[in-house]
């Protein structure tokens, strides 16, 4: 097994390239490195890109902000400007795991990773977060949407890794949450998570809205019909069923030791409705 | 056999708070655990495990292995000494399959390698066939008559005629007219239970370091709870003679239990007596979740009557509990315990153990206990609901105090229960209001506690320090409850003593840290050799004097004349007597060694509120208090801590912690993040009061208190559960998609 820690990401795109066995890339490590440990995969060449430069940099652009590859949960939740924009966003990316993995896990490794429970996850999906991605022929931009494909698995190809995560600007009067439910209060896999993004009008009426679920599916999912059931409405009691009703319906999950398909999509409905409603009231809404 | 007749002795150390002596090198990282020890051409060792529940071995061919480079020694079953004794050889059994893998995670073949990696590849390269069998892993399947038999013809002569071969033993115990008491109430509850298998779940993974030379004389260094049962049961798999085998006990990160066993130290030994190297083996968490001691599994049925005014008038169980794979006796101490809180006229208690294809059940904090009395404890809140009485004056009404026959035959002398439910009751947490959607549960908790064999050397120093070398491993405190016992008893200061645990060739045999035997047990032996040490010094301080021996008596940490009819001497301190020794006759030391008796049965009471999220089933604990009887609490700072502790590992029992098997019989969740123990967010302060009912049975009413902290949580957390949402529950753990379910029947 070999080790780099490539200066560029042109280097680490050729790097990755021309490596014939096995790759993996390493941001925090944590999830890299547990795998190692556990012996689920013996890479041939581990590529470090926490020393590129810029990788580890929260940059402002457009009204919103540039998050890089290499950033630690810890940076993030320092960050006031991400914290006011997108405190949904910041407060899955802070659920991952202790201080001490804090110090370390970042939002693209918990993304590329591929877990349907990863925290940071639905926030990014909620938020119409955009991936930036080095490849041999360059950059090109992705939806984080549309990264996960199931279980370990993403859309990058070989060779491709995140620079960054792109946070949009977003209107006056918008909010997101997450929530998850764990077992526990910490160091926990979510059963179940929601993440809700939404804006309002003067009058409190939701004029957009996003909704992701996590853990309750191969991948995490973006529910249109349960945002559908929350726009032009002001979270009245109806609305809130029909998006729990909407949220459970989107539901594929499994039984297994977490949880059973039951209490997941039950769980899953209860979770949109709360975050929903922090939201909301983030929003500036009051119901 | 109360060895000190003052009433009410005033304590000069015992009953302070002195700093623990392994503090600073545990805070520092300096401690040596089982993994910290090493030697010269050391070699590591991997075990290959069994992928299956059930399956028979066919053959095994390590030829590859032995092949690669860097391995140095490959043992199977057949490179262990057959046992005459069932015991032994299902202790060995388990370390190493010999036909048949009985559990996932089985051990079949180990390597040891000049390092880990290699001894790993070395796994890789290993030919196991297996011809797979029919697995059972639930205790009520196990015991249906076409359940695969796990293993044939165990079954003791108490089984009755007709069951399957999956059940092992039998036992009855209680007294009385079971029918008439049940005629007698006025409301019979009767209800199912089951508990799922909890790991000890110590920090510390079992590893241990053997070296044996081509003489036959072996070393073996390891985190064990008693160091001469892993002489006895590794001299015995080896067939070496148990003095050429000396055993030495590192720091130990946390036992509970899960440590009175061997499961690698038999096979480092062979490996290394293979390859004519030490051997290390560290054990990975997959490996200790797979193939250490979980507790049993159990299945109970409870009926107990109950009069409109409270009193019980009989009560009944049938207790189910599966030790995995192996005969396992837990399900006696259970059906012992189930009752041992109540005064009852009639009650009768049935015990059954069936095997499983589940790893061998290793004793976990009061073994058997706890499943039994949270079924009893569980039936007796729901009668209080049903009748509307209150759950602690029902309790103090049918309470077991001195002079009770208890449920399991001898009876009680000096008892705390009373006292321990009337502080409950006093207590404002009692009292204390309840909001919507939260939920109040109450348990009382039994367990005998244990003496057993002991012997302890007390070493005067010259310089007029004492060294205590005692057997048995320190799991809770021991060593600071001991040098405060032997301080006590000379009228020295606590920091002049050092209390050491002893290898296994320095001292006559300890039993094994359990029981909650050590603070009782070694405290006493560690009082009689500091009498005995006194003795020596009297006659010494005699003989300086030239007066009789008998004239001199011990105060305050020195010798003086018994009265001015004895002579007219200063008194001579500890360390004048020490300091002149080699002129009076040479070194001074204490002993005592003897199989205490006497330990005397403690009771504990729990209280706990809960809140539930009826959307989601979770619970969360808001307040907890633990009231028991700790005779005298030697060091309180430990009681508590075993209080806590207990009540800690209760609440992830009731609540979230169980081996979960798979179709195929495999365990699911072999890892902390799966198998959900408590962190400390989870938690709420768990507040303690220590009671003193003196165990007549100690100079000092020393009792032990390690394991009934652990009894009543089951109980409590149920009963707060069931009552905050309305519900009985009877199945633990009360994970949240079971409560969750539970009110979605309503
Ligand atoms: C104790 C503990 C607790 C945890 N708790 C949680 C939790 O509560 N919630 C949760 O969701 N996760 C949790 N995790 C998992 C993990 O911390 C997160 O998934 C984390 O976000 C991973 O980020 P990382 O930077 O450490 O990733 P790494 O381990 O460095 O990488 C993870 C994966 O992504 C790939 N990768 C990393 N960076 C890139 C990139 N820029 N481009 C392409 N591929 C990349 C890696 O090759 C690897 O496959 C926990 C882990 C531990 C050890």
């Amino acid at each position: 097994m070999r080790f780099a820690q490539p200066r560029t990401t042109e280097e680490a795109a050729g790097l990755i390239a021309q490596e014939a066995g096995l790759t993996r890339i390493l941001s925090g490590g944590t999830d890299v490195m547990v795998q190692l440990k556990s012996g689920l995969v013996e890479p041939d060449l581990i590529v470090d890109i926490k020393h590129i430069p810029g990788l580890r940099a929260i940059t402002p652009e457009d009204g919103g902000f540039r998050i890089g590859a290499a950033v630690s949960g810890a940076e993030l939740g320092e960050h006031e400007g991400v914290r006011a924009l997108w405190p949904g966003v910041v407060e899955g990316v802070e659920l991952i795991g202790s201080t001490q993995v804090q110090g370390r896990a970042t939002m693209a490794g918990n993304l590329c990773n591929g877990s349907p429970a990863a925290d940071a996850v639905p926030g990014l999906v909620a938020a119409n977060a955009i991936a930036r991605i080095m490849g041999p022929d360059g950059e090109r931009d992705c939806p984080v949407a549309e990264i996960p494909v199931g279980p370990g698995k993403t859309t990058l190809a070989k060779a491709e890794f995140l620079t960054s995560i792109f946070l949009p600007a977003r209107p006056d009067r918008s909010g997101d949450a997450y929530l998850r439910f764990i077992p526990r209060t910490e160091m926990d896999i979510a059963v179940a998570a929601a993440a809700v993004s939404l804006t309002l009008d003067a009058a409190g009426t939701v004029t957009a809205a996003r909704v992701a679920l996590g853990a309750v599916a191969p991948t995490i999912r973006l529910v249109p019909a349960a945002a559908d059931a929350i726009l032009g409405a002001k979270l009245d009691d109806a609305a809130i069923a029909a998006l729990m009703e909407a949220c459970s319906a989107a539901c594929n999950p499994i039984d297994d030791k977490r949880g059973t398909i039951e209490f997941r999509t039950q769980v899953a409905g209860v979770l949109a409705k709360r975050a929903a409603l922090i939201a909301y009231s983030r929003a500036g809404g009051t119901v | 056999m109360a060895l000190d007749n003052t009433p009410k002795r005033v304590f000069k150390v015992v009953g302070t708070r002195p700093p623990r002596p392994d503090g600073i090198d545990k805070v520092t990282g300096r401690a040596l655990y089982g993994a910290d020890v090493s030697a010269p051409g050391m070699l590591t060792a991997h075990i290959l495990r069994s992928p299956h529940a059930h399956a028979e071995i066919v053959s095994i061919d390590t030829s590859a292995a032995e092949a690669l480079s860097g391995v140095k020694a490959v043992v199977t079953a057949k490179d262990f000494a057959p046992q005459d004794d069932d015991f032994l050889m299902d202790v060995l059994d388990n370390c190493m399959a010999r036909d048949k893998v009985l559990y996932d995670g089985h051990a079949v073949v180990a390597v040891a390698a000049t390092n880990s990696a290699i001894a790993k590849a070395a796994l890789k390269l290993i030919k196991v066939t297996y011809k797979a069998l029919p697995h059972v892993t639930d205790v009520d399947a196990a015991m249906t008559l076409d359940a695969p038999v796990v293993q044939e013809g165990r079954s003791l002569e108490t089984v009755p005629e007709g069951m399957s071969q999956n059940v092992t033993s039998h036992c009855e115990f209680g007294h009385g007219d079971l029918d008439a008491g049940f005629q007698k109430a006025d409301v019979v509850v009767e209800r199912s239970f089951t508990t799922a298998a909890t790991h000890q779940g110590y920090i510390e993974p079992h590893a241990c370091l053997a070296s044996m030379t081509a003489d036959g004389k072996a070393d073996l260094w390891c985190c064990t709870q008693g160091q001469y049962n892993v002489r006895d049961l590794c001299s015995a798999a080896l067939g070496m003679e148990g003095s050429q085998l000396r055993v030495t006990a590192s720091e130990i990160g946390g036992g509970f239990g899960g440590k009175t066993t061997v499961f690698i130290e038999p096979v480092a030994l062979a490996l290394s007596r293979k390859a004519g190297r030490p051997v290390k083996i560290v054990m990975s968490r997959d490996e200790v979740f797979r193939a250490t001691g979980p507790t049993v599994s159990s299945s109970i049925d409870v009926k107990i009557g109950m009069t409109r005014d409270g009193r019980i008038t009989a009560g009944e169980a049938h207790l189910r509990y599966s030790g995995g794979a192996f005969p396992c006796g837990t399900v006696d101490m259970g059906a012992q315990a189930a009752f041992a809180a109540y005064d009852l006229q009639a009650v009768r208690t049935l015990g059954y153990n069936a095997l499983t294809n589940r790893p061998k059940e290793a004793a976990y904090r009061a073994p058997g206990a706890p499943q039994a009395i949270y079924a009893v404890e569980s039936v007796v809140d729901e009668l209080c609901q049903q009748l509307g009485l209150d759950p602690l004056e029902v309790r103090l009404k049918n309470a077991a105090r001195k002079g009770t026959r208890s449920s399991y035959g001898p009876t009680f002398e000096d008892i705390g229960l009373v006292a321990t439910l009337e502080a409950a009751k006093a207590h404002p947490h009692y009292s204390a209001p309840l909001a919507e959607g939260q939920g109040r549960g109450l348990s009382a908790g039994f367990w005998f506690n244990f003496g057993g064999n002991t012997c302890v050397t007390l070493n005067v120093n010259t310089d007029g320090t004492v060294g205590v070398t005692e057997g048995n491993p320190d799991i809770g405190g021991s060593r600071a409850a001991i040098s405060q016992m032997a301080a006590e008893e000379l009228g020295i200061p606590y920091d002049k003593i050092r209390t050491i645990i002893a290898d296994t060739s320095a001292l006559g045999h300890n039993d094994v840290t359990d029981g909650s035997r050590v603070t009782f047990s070694v405290g006493l032996a560690t009082i009689k050799a500091a009498q005995d040490a006194i003795a020596k010094m009297c006659s010494r301080a005699a003989q300086i004097w030239g007066i009789d021996e008998e004239a001199v008596v011990w105060k305050d940490g020195a010798a003086e004349p018994a009265g001015p009819n004895a002579g007219k001497f200063p008194p001579m301190s500890l360390a004048e007597i020490a300091a002149v020794s080699f002129n009076t006759g040479g070194p001074i030391a204490g002993h005592h060694e003897f199989n205490a008796d006497g330990a005397g049965v403690s009771f504990g009471v729990h209280l706990v509120d809960v809140e539930v999220d009826k959307e989601t089933g979770a619970t969360k604990v808001l307040r907890y208090t633990v009231f028991q009887d700790a005779g005298k609490a030697v060091h309180p700072s430990y009681v508590e801590g075993q209080m806590q502790g207990g009540a800690v590992q209760g609440i992830g029992w009731a609540l979230n912690e169980e081996y979960i098997y798979g179709e195929d019989g495999r365990l699911q969740n072999p890892g902390f993040l799966d198998y959900r123990v408590p962190v400390a967010s989870d938690l709420p302060p768990i507040e303690t009061v220590i009671l003193e009912i003196p165990n007549p049975g100690h100079p000092y009413g020393v009792r032990g208190v390690g394991e009934t902290p652990i009894v009543p949580p089951l109980a409590a957390l149920s009963n707060a559960v069931s009552r905050a949402i309305g519900t009985r529950m009877s199945s633990l753990p009360m994970s949240p998609p079971r409560i969750l379910k539970a009110l979605s029947k309503g």
